[in-house]
C-alpha cells in the first residue's frame, strides 16, 4: 500500500540505532592467519599444550577444506589474510578481579546497549557474560551461581580451571573438522561461555552472553558449551550487536550444547548484528555452526532465535536426538530487509527410539531481501517410533523480495512419522487498509501484522526476550512500508 | 456534517462515481441504496480513503475539514469510520490487541491518555455483550475463523468501540439470517446518536425495517437518481428499480 516517498525516504533514513563505536584502546593482531598467529593467540591466553594442540589441528583441517557455496546467498569471496584474528580491549593491569575493576568505557557501552552489568541493575534475575570483540569483559552473579554449583565463566577461564570438562566435551558435539567455519573456529576461537549445569540443578536465574563486535576488520570466532548433566535444567540467552561499517566483517560461531538423561535446555538467541545499509553496504557475515546433542533419555533441547540482524546469515541451529525419547526443538523468527540475505533453518537428526522434533520456521522478507529456510530432517535405523513436524511459513512485505523454502526429509527406519507443512502469504493492502481504517499508523499496522505472524515462535521466548524481540521487529521492519 | 461535491472517482481508468452530490447533518441516518455495480461500495471506499481508487474531481468535507487531502489513518481519526463488508483476517494478532491498538491511536490523536489492558478488556467485555458476541472472541485472531455473522457483529463492536462522527456500514445486511440482523441492527441503533451521522449502503430494504433511516438516495450508474424519505425505500421493495429507468436483474423480479 502506498505511502508518499517522502515518507519512506524519511522512514529508511532512521538508522541501525546500536551502531556506534566505543573509542577504546585495544590490543590487535594485524590481519593474517597462519600458525604463528596462533600459537600466539594461545600464548596470550596462556593455554595448556592440549588446546594449542587442538587449535592447530583445526587448522590443518581447515586449510585443506573448501569454503561451502551450497548456501542460498552471494557475497564476494572472504580473503582470510584480511581478517584480525584477535581484539581485545586493553587491560589497565591485570584482568578485572570484580565488576568496579572494569574499564568504565566498556560498563557505558553495555548499559547503551540496554545491558547493564551492574548486578543491581534491572535486569536482575539474569546473569551476564559480556563478550566484547574477542575476549569476556565481565560475568555478572557470578556467587549465587558457585552456590548452585552451577559454573558460568569465559570459556578462557574454564580452559583454565576446567581442563578435564573442556577436554572431555569441546568438540564432542561440532568436531574440529565439521565443516569450513567450525574448523576455522576451533583454530582461532578467543572466548566465548562455558556453562555447566551439574546433576539435578534447576539454575537459579537465566544466563546470559551478550557479544559485541567493536573493533573493525576482526573477525568474532566465539565458542560456547554449555554441559546439562542429569536432571538439570538451564535457560540461555544470547544477543548480538556490532557498529555501522562500511567494510563487511565476519562472525564464525561455535555454539555445542551437551545434554544428558533427562535434562532440558533451553537457548534462545535474538541476533542484530549490524545488516549493513539500504544499498547493501557493510554488515555483519554471520556464519554459525550450533549443535546440540541430547545424549540421554527424555532430554530435551529447544532452540528459539529471532534473527534480524547480518548482512548474511548462514545458520543451522540443530538437534541430534541419540537418547530414547529425547526431544529437539526450533523455533525461528528470520527477518530480513533491504540486501539482506538469509539461509537458515535446522537439522533434526533422529537416532534414538521414540525421538520426536518440531520445527516451526517464520520467514519474512522485506525490502530486496531473500530470506530461505533450508532444514533437514533424518531418521536413523534405530529410530523406531520416532516422529517430526515442521511448519514453515514465508510472509512477503512488497514485491522486490524473494523467499524459498528447502526440506530435506531421509529417513531409514520405516515407523518414522513426518508431517511438513507450508505456507506463504503477503501483507495485503486489505489487511494495511482494515487497520489504517481504525486509525493505527501505517508503520505499526505492518509490525503488528508481523509480529502476529510470529506469535508461535515468541511465545517460546522467555519475557523479557519477547518484548525486546516484538521492538526490535518493529525497528527493523521501518522503512518496509512503500 | 458531512458534505460532497460533485464528486468523482476511479478505478484503474474507469470511472465509478460520476458527480455524487450529498448532504448528511448529525444525528441523521442516510441510506444509499441502488442495484449491483451502481457504486455504492466505491462511494464508502473513497470516503475512507481506500487508495485503490481515484478521485479526479470534486470536494468531500467533514466538519468543514477537507477530508480528501487527509491519509486513511487521518481521516479515522477525524471520526470516518467504515463498517467492511468482507471484513479480512490477521492471523495471529488477537481482536483486543488490535482494537486496543486502534482505540489507543484515536486517544493519542485527541492527546488522552492511552488505556492500560485491564481498562480496555473490561470496556470491551461490555461492548461485545452489546452485539452478542461471547467475550472469549477477543481473544481470538482478528477475524480469524469467524463466522460471516460474527465478522459483522464484529464491525459494529468496533463503530460502538471507537465512537465515530461518521459511520458508514457497507452492506452490513448481507449475508446474514434474521436473528444475526436483529443482533447488528440492534447495535446499529445504538450508535445512533444527536452528534453522529450514519452512511448505511445496502442492496436491500430490509434492513431498513429494522434501522429506520430518515433520508433514502438511489445509486445508479455512479450518481444519486433520485432521493426521498423512509417510504422511497418501500416504494423500491414494491417496484424494483425500473421505474426509475434502471436495469436491475436481482430486484426488478
Amino acid at each position: 500500500m502506498a505511502t508518499t516517498d517522502n515518507e519512506v525516504k524519511e522512514l529508511i533514513k532512521r538508522e541501525y540505532e546500536h551502531g556506534f563505536v566505543t573509542e577504546i584502546e585495544s590490543d590487535t593482531f594485524e590481519p593474517g592467519l597462519n600458525e604463528d598467529v596462533i600459537r600466539r593467540l594461545s600464548e596470550i591466553k596462556q593455554e595448556p599444550e592440549f588446546m594449542l594442540e587442538w587449535r592447530l589441528k583445526a587448522y590443518r583441517r581447515w586449510l585443506d577444506m573448501e569454503e561451502p557455496e551450497w548456501a542460498h546467498v552471494d557475497f564476494p569471496k572472504v580473503d582470510y589474510n584480511d581478517i584480525s584474528y584477535y581484539s581485545a580491549p586493553k587491560k589497565k593491569e591485570d584482568m578485572p578481579q570484580s565488576l568496579d575493576e572494569v574499564d568504565p568505557e566498556l560498563l557505558r557501552t553495555y548499559e547503551k546497549l540496554g545491558i547493564p552489568l551492574h548486578e543491581r541493575a534491572k535486569l536482575a534475575g539474569v546473569a551476564v557474560d559480556a563478550v566484547f570483540d574477542s575476549v569476556s569483559v565481565a560475568t555478572t552473579f557470578k556467587e549465587p551461581l558457585e552456590k548452585a554449583g552451577v559454573i558460568f565463566c569465559p570459556i578462557s577461564e574454564a580452559v583454565h580451571k576446567h581442563p578435564e570438562l573442556i577436554k572431555k566435551y569441546l568438540g564432542s558435539v561440532v568436531p574440529a573438522g565439521d565443516n569450513y567455519f567450525a574448523a576455522l573456529n576451533s583454530a582461532v576461537f578467543s572466548d566465548g561461555s562455558f556453562v555447566y549445569i551439574p546433576k539435578g540443578v534447576r539454575c537459579p536465574m537465566e544466563l546470559s552472553t551478550y557479544f559485541r563486535i567493536n573493533a573493525a576488520n576482526t573477525g568474532q570466532f566465539e565458542r560456547t558449551l554449555i554441559v546439562a548433566e542429569e536432571g538439570s535444567y538451564v535457560s540461555y540467552l544470547e544477543g548480538c550487536t556490532a557498529p555501522m561499517r562500511d567494510e563487511n566483517q565476519l562472525h564464525a560461531a561455535v555454539v555445542e550444547i551437551v545434554v544428558l538423561d533427562d535434562a532440558q535446555v533451553k537457548y534462545s538467541t535474538v541476533q542484530n548484528w549490524y545488516p549493513g545499509d539500504e544499498h547493501g553496504k557493510g554488515g555483519i557475515y554471520n556464519f554459525v555452526t550450533k549443535r546440540a546433542a541430547c545424549i540421554g533419555k527424555n532430554s530435551k533441547v529447544s532452540w528459539t532465535q529471532v534473527e534480524t540482524g547480518s548482512a548474511i546469515t548462514w545458520k543451522y541451529p540443530s538437534c541430534v536426538l541419540r537418547g530414547e525419547n529425547s526431544v529437539g526443538e526450533f523455533y525461528s523468527v528470520a527477518l530480513t530487509h533491504n540486501y539482506q540475505q538469509a539461509d537458515t533453518g535446522t537439522k533434526m537428526i533422529h537416532l534414538g527410539k521414540n525421538t520426536r522434533s518440531t520445527i516451526i520456521s517464520k520467514g519474512i522478507s522485506a525490502g530486496r531481501s531473500s530470506n530461505a529456510y533450508r532444514g533437514l530432517v533424518k531418521f536413523g535405523p534405530a529410530a523406531d517410533g520416532a516422529r517430526n513436524f515442521t511448519q514453515c511459513d514465508s510472509l512477503l512485505i512488497g514485491d522486490r523480495c524473494g523467499a524459498h523454502t528447502f526440506p530435506y526429509i531421509e529417513s531409514k527406519n520405516k515407523s518414522a512419522i513426518v508431517e511438513h507443512e507450508a505456507t506463504t502469504s503477503k501483507v495485503s493492502d486489505e489487511q494495511m487498509f482494515l487497520c489504517r481504517q481504525r486509525g493505527i499508523d501505517p508503520e505499526q499496522a505492518v509490525s503488528m501484522i508481523v509480529n502476529g505472524f510470529c506469535k508461535e515462535v515468541f511465545k517460546e521466548l522467555p519475557m523479557e526476550f519477547a518484548v525486546e524481540a516484538g521492538k526490535l521487529l518493529e525497528v527493523s521492519l521501518e522503512g518496509s512500508v512503500g | 456534517m458531512l458534505s460532497i461535491k460533485n464528486l468523482h472517482a476511479s478505478v484503474e481508468d474507469k470511472e465509478i462515481l460520476k458527480g455524487i452530490n450529498l448532504d448528511v447533518k448529525p444525528g441523521e441516518v442516510h441510506a444509499i441504496m441502488g442495484p449491483n455495480g451502481s457504486g455504492k461500495s466505491t462511494l464508502s471506499q473513497v470516503l475512507a480513503g481506500n487508495e485503490a481508487f481515484e478521485v479526479t474531481s470534486g470536494e468531500v468535507t467533514l466538519n468543514g475539514e477537507n477530508l480528501l487531502d487527509l491519509a486513511i489513518e487521518e481521516r479515522a481519526r477525524e471520526g470516518v469510520f467504515l463498517a467492511f463488508q468482507y471484513p479480512v483476517e490477521i492471523p495471529g494478532v488477537s481482536n483486543l490487541q488490535f482494537l486496543r491498538t486502534a482505540v489507543n491511536a484515536m486517544r493519542k490523536h485527541r492527546g488522552e491518555e492511552e488505556m492500560n489492558a485491564a481498562e480496555f478488556m473490561k470496556q470491551a467485555k461490555e461492548v461485545s455483550k452489546q452485539v452478542d458476541l461471547d467475550p472469549s472472541f477477543l481473544k481470538r485472531g482478528v477475524n480469524e475463523d469467524f463466522s460471516g455473522g460474527e465478522k459483522k457483529r464484529n464491525e459494529i463492536m468496533q463503530a460502538l468501540l471507537l465512537q465515530p462522527k461518521l459511520a458508514i456500514l457497507d452492506e452490513t445486511d448481507s449475508g446474514l439470517d434474521i436473528d444475526a440482523l436483529q443482533v447488528v441492527s440492534n447495535g446499529v441503533n445504538a450508535l445512533r446518536a444527536e452528534d453522529r451521522a450514519i452512511l448505511m449502503v445496502t442492496h436491500y430494504q430490509r434492513l431498513l425495517n429494522h434501522i429506520v433511516p430518515d433520508y433514502v438516495h438511489v445509486l445508479a450508474g455512479g450518481r444519486i437518481v433520485k432521493s426521498g424519505g423512509r417510504e422511497l425505500a418501500l416504494e423500491l421493495e414494491e417496484r424494483g428499480y425500473g421505474w426509475l429507468g434502471i436495469n436491475d436483474e436481482e430486484t426488478s423480479n
